[in-house]
């Protein structure tokens, strides 16, 4: 595979959108554990919603 | 099931849970795929040559930052009209993914500006529109956070999105309406598309590919957010109950 004399130019671009992607992707992974994390916490204090009974 | 049953938050995050590893691995496949029509099937072009491989992502990262606020004006719909608590969800998380994919559109087409135009950024009417574009975008997600009050700032932010909304049509025909240094469609168009086939497959299955990652992130930062709210109730639900004791 031969990207020609502005080969900088398309890695970069592919670079860079690797990098937003993996950002996004790690973005939603991380907060997903965090709130888990913090409603697993404050169901285990017995605090739950009136519409479920108290685990 | 109907669909007017998934507005309700329980019923999403159950079916978001069962979505999202499908969305996942449809979403990797057709990455896989598309990369390697991409770098090893699609020929050069004969006048960008090898950057024409920039435009598999210039353009998906487009199209994208133009449909997440097109559902984003959706959403305001729903939350102006119907005050409907999802749809504030569905607005709120769109604007950081739909950024994102704008952000890629605009350094991915200034990349390939340089070596084809001989410049990173003209003023023209298409590159213009898709910075407004981008600026509104973080413009309503400061929004968010500059207004404590939850219901405030979900009407504010739908205001503003359906006024944003004027833009789509403006980045659309932005090339047909004015003299523009951007190239008019060639994709979407009457008479059908101007692009040869042997680089219009790589660009729709690139096209695919990013429009799964979109929905993979979109109902991820969905549920997220349905989760930190229902923190927030129990959080509230605790001090009340501190309270009365």
């Amino acid at each position: 595979m031969n990207l020609g004399p502005y080969a900088a130019f398309i890695l970069a671009a592919y670079s860079l959108t690797t990098a937003v992607v993996v950002a996004l992707i790690l973005w939603v992974l991380l907060d997903y554990r965090v709130q888990r994390k913090l409603l697993a916490d404050l169901e285990a204090r017995g605090v739950t919603r009136r519409s479920e009974p108290p685990r | 099931m109907e669909w007017i049953a998934l507005a309700n938050p329980s019923r999403f995050l159950a079916l978001a849970e069962r979505l999202l590893p499908w969305l996942a691995a449809a979403t990797a496949l057709a990455f896989a795929a598309g990369l390697y029509a991409a770098f090893f099937v699609a020929p050069e072009d004969y006048q960008q040559g090898a950057t024409v491989r920039i435009m598999f992502i210039h353009v998906p990262g487009a199209w994208l930052g133009m449909l997440g606020w097109a559902i984003m004006s959706v959403a305001a719909l729903g939350t102006l009209v119907w005050r409907h608590p999802l749809a504030d969800v569905a607005l709120k998380t769109a604007a950081p993914i739909g950024a994102a994919f704008t952000f890629v559109c605009l350094v991915t087409g200034a990349l390939w500006g340089r070596p084809m135009w001989g410049t990173y950024w003209v003023w023209d009417a298409r590159l213009t529109s898709v910075l407004v574009l981008f600026l509104m975008y973080l413009g309503l997600i400061a929004l968010w956070r500059a207004i404590e009050d939850r219901a405030r700032a979900a009407r504010a932010a739908a205001v503003l999105t359906l006024v944003g909304a004027v833009n789509l049509p403006i980045i659309k025909f932005s090339v047909d309406w004015w003299s523009t240094l951007h190239q008019p469609a060639s994709v979407f168009r009457v008479g059908g598309s101007t692009i040869h086939p042997a680089i219009l497959a790589p660009l729709l299955v690139m096209a695919l590919a990013f429009t799964l990652l979109f929905a993979t992130l979109y109902v991820s930062a969905m549920r997220n957010e349905i989760l930190r709210r229902r923190v927030r109730t129990l959080r509230l639900l605790q001090v009340q109950t501190v309270q009365g004791a």
